[in-house]
């Protein structure tokens, strides 16, 4: 059971790190950003390139994750999604401009680096053993402690900062902080680029325990949804909250029903379409948006 | 020079380069080899290996005159259609490969995309080449596919006879991803492995295909302590990861897989952990390399940028076609005279050392010839390269 609770801390701490960024995205601009696990396997391969390829230290090819793609984040805001919305109220015009989003980005990742799956060298070797009990690579712990720590840097500097106190504002009522002052349109791309900036992070922090490939854009992005209607859209805490759950029922499932075969995620998804049914809106989401 | 002349001169250039380029194409007719495999997605690696195989090889072709067939050179183009691991895809891919008469095509990658083309190919006077392993498709009354690689209930056995001889192994876990090939190839191999007498202390556990993190699926197979651990049909992409996590968890077996994978992707994803892992691949380890299959290498690796160790198989598909057409030009609009050639159509093994020879097989398996003689060679990997464990051939 020790071993359960390790890898669903250890599983949850990655995914509330990805679902934090789309959700942000939602919460600011109400774009269910399709192309979010691209953005993520984008982040992975930037990673790979420095560390793995260039040997350059982890921490400054981890950066070049971020800054990438907070600049992609920022291009694809400034060029795409803010004039969309600006000509266009109909929702599903940002839901098909994220899914092809979503395709050039899969195209693009495979022309830039080929369809092999990739890996890097370990940042930290050993494994922390305990009597057979807790079984752990002290990579995964010290990915674990980065992924919250950044949770936690993250939260700080929506409270704290005046970026952020301004980015919460526009997630709160777009009309009345565009009154208040808010440059809606500056902080609409910074968000964004935020939110991609986050999925990059997760993405070069993960390369080095899962490695990165062309096709885990989309389960990720999936996944990513996942934890969003479990903890409530647009709302950060939910989006955390949401991570570990999915990811303790994860473990649990896969230690608890694995003679069954692949049946996991099968029970999450019913367990999800009967929460969701007695309560739409997430465990911490507006029924109101 | 002024401007003017520097535009007449460039303008003469390329038209003379067009002129050139119309008279290589108008020298050779074209030869159009399909190809219908996935391409995208997390699979790609399979298909995307086939793919440049061909384009590989159909450009250096192409650079040396063509491909003599009768008394005709031809031009060997390549027809690509990515069917996205989707059997749907694959039928439009194979119903395309119809439109545009082509009778020869390598693919699809995966067991339901190979039985759902299997009525248009049939219709259509189309031959196909699979990497799919059910034995209805290459049992008669089927007879236009063709296995292009070694199926796992092939090299199964040879590998666990061998591990057992060797190694001493008498149990063995089974994991494999929940899709159609990977489960048939776990329960082809548990049936293999429990006929020579190992005893299967797991074979239910299962994981997502799209699962990345496998430490919380390997937990409860590493608890039954095999001496064996088989990674049934596992993909390039989940092999190092399910290593990796195997070894982390202090396993300290063999492990085992019946697919082909790729060095620079096991060193890169599992590095140490992944030395002693077996795994099935083809002509290319230094021992039994020809200077053929040396030079296709480092053609693949000029035109792509890097190598893939699934080609050393995949490489063979579209040679076997061109050779047997070659013994039998008639076959070039006719898939029957094809058929009627692979009966007894022999050649030199131009991607290995010695006297190996292209020949079709399948006897033992299917009842008839279906399947293209490559070599099974089983690797070990070890210190970030492949060893040769050994090397068999099947019927």
């Amino acid at each position: 059971m020790e071993q359960v609770i390790a890898n669903g801390l250890y599983l949850g701490a990655q995914y509330a790190m990805i679902a934090l960024g789309l959700t942000l995205i939602f919460a600011l601009m109400n774009v269910l950003n399709f192309a979010h696990g691209q953005m993520y396997v984008i982040g992975g391969f930037v990673t790979y390139t420095f560390y793995g390829q260039f040997e350059i230290p982890f921490i400054f090819a981890l950066l070049a994750s971020c800054a990438t793609l907070a600049i992609l984040g920022a291009l694809i805001e400034r060029f795409l999604f803010g004039p969309v919305i600006r000509r266009s109220s109909r929702e599903e015009s940002t839901m098909l401009l994220a899914a092809g989003i979503a395709f050039l980005l899969d195209a693009v990742i495979l022309l830039v680096f080929g369809e092999k799956q990739r890996g890097v060298p370990k940042i930290v070797n050993g494994v922390f053993n305990w009597d057979f009990r807790i079984i752990m690579p002290y990579d995964r712990i010290l990915i674990c402690v980065i992924a919250i720590l950044s949770i936690v840097a993250f939260i700080s500097f929506m409270h704290f900062s005046k970026t952020g106190r301004a980015l919460r504002a526009l997630a709160q009522d777009r009309v009345a902080a565009e009154l208040m002052g808010v440059n809606v349109k500056r902080y609409s791309m910074i968000g964004f680029a935020l939110g991609a900036m986050l999925a990059g992070l997760v993405g070069g922090l993960l390369v080095t325990i899962t490695g990165v490939n062309l096709g885990m854009g989309g389960p990720t992005s999936i996944k990513a949804f996942l934890m969003v209607m479990i903890g409530g859209a647009g709302v950060i805490s939910g989006a955390i909250a949401g991570g570990f759950i999915l990811g303790m029922l994860e473990a649990v499932g896969l230690a608890v029903l694995s003679q069954y075969g692949d049946i996991t995620y099968l029970a999450i998804f019913i367990a999800l379409m009967v929460f969701l049914a007695i309560r739409p809106q997430g465990l911490m989401g507006k029924p109101w948006g | 020079m002024n401007r003017r002349s520097i535009f007449s001169a460039a303008s003469a250039a390329l038209l003379l380069s067009m002129a050139q380029g119309s008279v290589v194409f108008a020298e050779n007719p074209l030869l159009k080899i399909g190809f219908v495999g996935v391409t995208s997605g997390p699979a790609a690696a399979w298909g995307i290996s086939n793919q440049r195989s061909m384009e590989t090889r159909a450009a250096w072709i192409n650079e040396i005159g063509g491909y003599k067939i009768g008394h005709v050179m031809y031009d060997i183009e390549i027809v690509s259609f990515d069917d996205q691991k989707d059997p749907k895809r694959a039928i439009a891919g194979m119903e395309k490969m119809a439109q545009e008469g082509i009778h020869y095509v390598v693919g699809p990658n995966v067991d339901n995309g190979a039985a759902a083309v299997r009525p248009v190919a049939e219709a259509s006077g189309i031959m196909y080449f699979p990497y799919a392993f059910p034995k209805e498709l290459y049992t008669a009354p089927a007879s236009n596919a063709v296995l292009g690689m070694v199926a796992n209930y092939q090299s199964g056995p040879a590998i666990y006879k061998y591990l057992i001889d060797e190694k001493g192994v008498k149990t063995v876990a089974f994991i494999a991803a929940n899709e159609s090939d990977p489960l048939s190839q776990r329960d082809s191999g548990l049936a293999a492995a429990e006929a020579l007498g190992l005893e299967a202390v797991s074979a239910n556990v299962t994981y997502q295909v799209d699962t990345t993190d496998f430490t919380p699926v390997l937990t409860p197979v590493i608890r039954t302590n095999p001496d064996l651990l088989v990674l049934s049909g596992v993909s390039p992409a989940n092999a190092p990861q399910l290593i990796r996590s195997a070894r982390e968890l202090g396993f300290e077996g063999l492990i085992s897989t019946e697919t082909a994978q790729d060095a620079q992707v096991l060193r890169e994803g599992a590095g140490d952990l992944a030395n002693g892992f077996i795994s099935v691949g083809g002509a290319s380890t230094p021992e039994i390399a020809s200077d053929m299959m040396n030079e296709f290498v480092a053609r693949y690796t000029d035109m792509f940028g890097e190598y893939n160790d699934e080609s050393n198989t995949k490489v063979y598909a579209l040679e076997y076609i061109l050779a047997t057409l070659a013994a039998n030009p008639a076959g070039i609009d006719d898939v029957e005279e094809f058929k009627m050639t692979m009966d007894t159509f022999e050649a030199p093994n131009p991607y290995m050392k010695g006297d190996a020879v292209l020949r079709y097989v399948g006897t033992s398996s299917f009842g008839q010839r279906r399947q293209l003689s490559v070599p099974l060679v089983v690797n070990v990997f070890n210190n970030g390269e492949f060893e040769t464990l050994l090397v068999a051939e099947v019927d």
